[in-house]
């Protein structure tokens, strides 16, 4: 018998009335300043939600058991309109979804207005991988920030729509392509939280969740600063193993000679022939490697779909010898 | 058919192929839409079992086995200290993860486009409009087949779909996904048959609304005015309204798209110089009013089912009337809500937002107003009032949900999660299917004149209820906890979630139960034609018209035009235990006296 785990409240049902940071039945725990104001507009909705639902269920069971149908029994009679009911049953359910939407609009506009000084981290989605690129440079497949500082996210997308959901932040937004769209936040509390695509891109949706990493007071700057020197410091092997995890590779091309996912398998690859779609052969060396990053579109290997985007203008120099290096190792 | 043998009706008046095929009258075309839609919900229904199959489990349940190990790891394999936790480390194939986002599009997408759009209007609303209206035929019969064999025809499009390609979008079709092809941005699947299906199934939907606007305008009888109509007239008038303006904005949406990917028109894809985001304002202009289009007629059936299962007049007529009205047109204001973190314009966002709380008074103002109905009425718990009452509670939740979608800072963390699957679901299944099931149950013996097994109907709905619930309700959890959409598998959420695996099992389970209740229907149904008691005229003590003619209908419905009166007034109606039905006594017996009281069976 496996053990079936339950939401990680104390309390199972516990739907409090102020929103709890450390999370209940229904919200995870919280680690965004904007994630308090969401939380109580969730639960005043959800109060509001639960009592109506509360008397629709109350009125109906009554009705039936009090008026249910007896042998020779007869409807009572009672009037079939009131425009006051009517008017009532209107009115308060349109002062408490007024009220509904006040809440959610103060939140919304704190989610939308970016503070000035926000510290800023472009985002780069593709299938099916993130790519945060900060100041210096220094690429991540995870999301690193500082706590207590406002981030903003400059997001694009290069080939279909994705969404990034930070659960914990309350926050998520869609990533568009030929566009850039914005999202902001100031993180509370230290610790890593998950990071989800939340739009449908495709086979790999489902792969496309990595971490946000919030550094404690102080930190991140010596974070960033060590990442990069390391990264600068590699030996192309090593830099070439790390893009091809960090940059997507490996979400498409698997290394173990067995598996084929979206694109070739990639063992052993190298000096042997390969055959395209279009009945064409060609040696598979440095040149071949370095076309099929840049212009993956211009050999398509046999049995195999043209969707590789092409990494031209993504990848210096340095890091396309890298990645080349690095499928040459793979004996 | 032998299944209906004594007197002449629709059903034994002409025989043979072509007399069906070719055949002009509302309820034999109604039979066969009932026929046809049954076919494709069950074919839908079958890609949510195995959707929910595939998601009982993290990582590949019944799809997406590495070749080297194609058998799924039996329980007993398993240590028993495994927990879901700590899966085991099976990567699953690109081909696994393509069939699951084939089954949840196709799914969506039959379901959507073949069942739940046509299926009350084309049903139920073709049978009974006209015996509402006291009339022979809805205006407009030979549009009305045309009607039936664009259903047919696009849903032709669909299975040839599936053995083509498939379709891997999502019943949403958003660009630039749906549009590229040959680049990064593509898929590969049957976007263009897709699509035209759809167009050619908007084409019917389109012909059914004018054909109903038509009927109601035209062929009300002398004496009923617009407040003597039936709610469920002004539910199918108000749906009607909606295909007519909304669904044409589909056909052009989806054209241009089949456009976009053949000959590269440069409107929606980036990379051709498009907009993605127009894409999906231009779809959920329709794609909201259709949310209606599914829901407005159910509305008018649980309007019917309360007040005869009641024994009471409808409370607030006018308001329900008009509300069904308001929510067409409100209706079509709405639609952005469905993009609130899609990149619109916060000031967008706010206006969408603002509008949305309103839609949803007019449905609160029906829901109380089918409560009062019951005060104090005498209520019987038959089948179909079964399914009234469920409605009340799915579509009561489905609607209160629908309050933390319309609030914009909460909607941005639940959208596109399973919050919303479990939201429309309560809607889309608990609210327009659990409809329909109450209209297929309280107009059976008319449409058949059989009777079927009334405890096993209501055990079935019972055993709905709980299945229903437990499906859906779940997933309801499983959104605010931060569970996505659309997702093959939910391995690499479980270290911060583990919940969420018994939360999926739960479903799961549920999934099946609902499954095994709605095969209890279908076999009671089916039962019904062979062994059923023959029904009566008036089985459940409605005063509509369509309860005066006898059941099955003759082929011409009325020999003389019935007389109307109010539809909700139940007095003088007075159940006759050797009928088995209701019969008219009114101190006027010339005019109750007609084929009203004979009952099918003599």
């Amino acid at each position: 018998m496996v053990m079936l785990p339950l939401p990680q409240s104390t309390d199972l049902l516990s739907c409090p009335l102020v929103a709890q940071a450390e999370g209940s039945f229904w919200l995870p725990p919280r680690a965004s300043t904007v994630a308090s104001s969401v939380d109580t507009a969730f639960y005043f909705v959800f109060w509001v939600a639960a009592f109506f639902f509360l008397l629709i269920v109350t009125l109906l069971v009554v009705f039936v058991v009090r008026y249910r149908r007896r042998p020779g029994g007869v409807p009572e009679p009672s009037p079939s309109s009131n425009t006051r009911l009517e008017i009532l049953w209107s009115g308060v359910p349109l002062g408490l979804v007024i009220v509904m939407f006040a809440l959610g609009f103060a939140s919304y506009v704190d989610m939308r207005f970016v503070p000035a000084d926000a510290y800023e981290i472009r985002v780069d989605a593709q299938k099916w991988k993130w790519t945060f690129r900060y100041s210096n440079g220094y690429e991540d497949d995870n999301l690193h920030v500082p706590v207590d500082e406002p981030v903003l996210l400059i997001m694009s997308s290069r080939d279909v729509i994705h969404s990034l959901f930070v659960p914990a932040f309350r926050l998520k937004q869609d990533l568009v392509p030929g566009r850039y769209t914005r999202m902001w936040f100031r993180a509370t509390d230290p610790g890593e939280y998950d990071l989800e695509c939340a739009e449908y891109c495709g086979t790999s949706h489902s792969d496309m969740v990595a971490k946000v990493v919030v550094h404690p007071q102080g930190e991140f700057d010596s974070w960033l600063r060590k990442s990069q020197e390391k990264v600068q410091n590699l030996p192309p092997l090593e830099l070439g193993r790390r893009l091809f995890g960090s940059r997507g590779c490996a979400v498409c091309h698997a290394l173990d000679g067995v598996t084929v996912k979206v694109g070739p398998n990639l063992k052993g690859l190298f000096g042997k022939t390969a055959r395209f779609a279009d009945g064409t052969t060609a040696t598979v060396n440095e040149e071949y490697l370095r076309e099929s990053i840049v212009n993956p579109s211009a050999k398509i290997v046999e049995g195999f779909r043209d969707q590789m985007p092409t990494f031209q203008g993504q990848l210096s120099a340095k890091q396309i010898d890298a990645l080349v290096e690095y499928v040459k190792s793979l004996k | 058919m032998s299944l209906v043998g004594g007197s002449d009706n629709y059903l034994t008046h002409t025989r043979g192929f072509r007399s069906w095929a070719l055949t002009l009258d509302h309820k034999r075309i109604a039979v066969m839409y009932m026929v046809g839609v049954s076919a494709t919900f069950l074919l839908g229904g079958v890609f949510a079992l195995v959707v929910r199959t595939e998601l009982a489990t993290p990582g590949p349940t019944i799809m997406g086995f590495p070749a080297a190990e194609s058998q799924p790891p039996s329980a007993e394999n398993q240590p028993a200290a495994s927990s879901p936790a700590s899966p085991p480390a099976v990567e699953a194939t690109a081909e696994g993860k393509n069939l699951y986002n084939h089954m949840f599009t196709l799914h969506g997408t039959v379901m959507i486009f073949l069942v739940i759009i046509p299926g009350m209007p084309a049903i139920l609303g073709n049978f009974v409009l006209p015996l509402m209206l006291g009339a022979k035929d809805v205006a407009f019969p030979r549009l009305n087949l045309a009607s039936f064999y664009l259903w047919l025809f696009g849903a032709i499009f669909f299975v040839v779909v599936l053995h083509t390609g498939g379709l891997d979008t999502g019943w949403t079709f958003y660009t630039p996904y749906s549009t590229g092809q040959g680049n990064s941005a593509a898929t590969n699947t049957s976007i263009v048959l897709a699509v035209l299906g759809a167009f050619i199934l908007g084409f019917s939907s389109i012909a059914t609304g004018i054909n109903f606007i038509v009927t109601t305008h035209t062929l009300r009888p002398p004496g009923m005015g617009w407040f003597k109509m039936t709610l469920f007239m002004w539910g199918l008038y108000a749906t009607a309204i909606i295909q007519v303006l909304a669904t044409p904005v589909l056909g052009i949406t989806l054209l241009l798209l089949a456009g976009e990917r053949v000959l590269k028109l440069g409107i929606f894809d980036p990379a051709l110089g498009g907009d993605p985001i127009l894409f999906q304002h231009f779809f959920w202009f329709y794609s909201h009013p259709a949310v209606y289009i599914m829901i407005l007629p159910g509305m008018g059936i649980i309007s019917e089912v309360i007040s005869v299962f009641s024994r009471k007049h409808i409370f607030g007529y006018r308001f329900i009337a008009f509300s069904s009205v308001a929510i067409a047109l409100w209706g079509f204001l709405v639609w952005g809500h469905h993009m609130f973190v899609s990149g619109m314009t916060p000031l967008a966002a706010t206006i969408f937002s603002a509008l949305t709380f309103t839609v949803a008074i007019p449905s609160a103002v029906k829901v109380f107003n089918w409560l009062a109905t019951m005060y104090k009425g005498s209520i019987g718990l038959a089948t179909p009032m079964c399914y009234a009452l469920m409605f009340l509670v799915l579509f009561g939740i489905g609607g209160l949900t629908g309050l933390f979608l319309g609030t914009l800072a909460v909607d941005v963390h639940v959208t596109d999660t399973y919050f919303v699957v479990a939201h429309f679901h309560y809607v889309m299944f608990g609210g327009a299917l659990v409809a329909l099931l109450a209209g297929l149950h309280y107009w059976w013996p008319k449409i058949t004149g059989r009777m079927y097994n009334d405890r096993l109907g209501q055990l079935a709905a019972f055993l709905l209820f709980v299945g229903f619930n437990l499906t859906f309700f779940p997933q309801f959890v499983l959104g605010t906890r931060g569970m996505p959409r659309r997702y093959y598998d939910y391995t690499k959420l479980l270290e911060r979630h583990p919940e969420f695996s018994t939360l999926h099992m739960l479903s799961t389970i549920g999934a099946f139960l609902t499954a095994a209740a709605l095969f209890l229907v279908l076999f009671y149904l089916i039962d019904s034609l062979v062994r059923g008691r023959r029904a009566p005229a008036n089985p459940w003590g409605g005063a509509t018209l369509e309860w005066q003619c006898s059941s099955p209908p003759p082929h011409d419905n009325f020999p003389t035009p019935p007389p109307v009166g109010d539809p909700y007034d139940y007095s003088g109606l007075e159940y006759d235990p050797a009928l088995g039905g209701f019969v008219r006594r009114s101190p006027d017996a010339d005019r109750s006296g007609g084929p009203s009281l004979v009952p099918s069976s003599g």
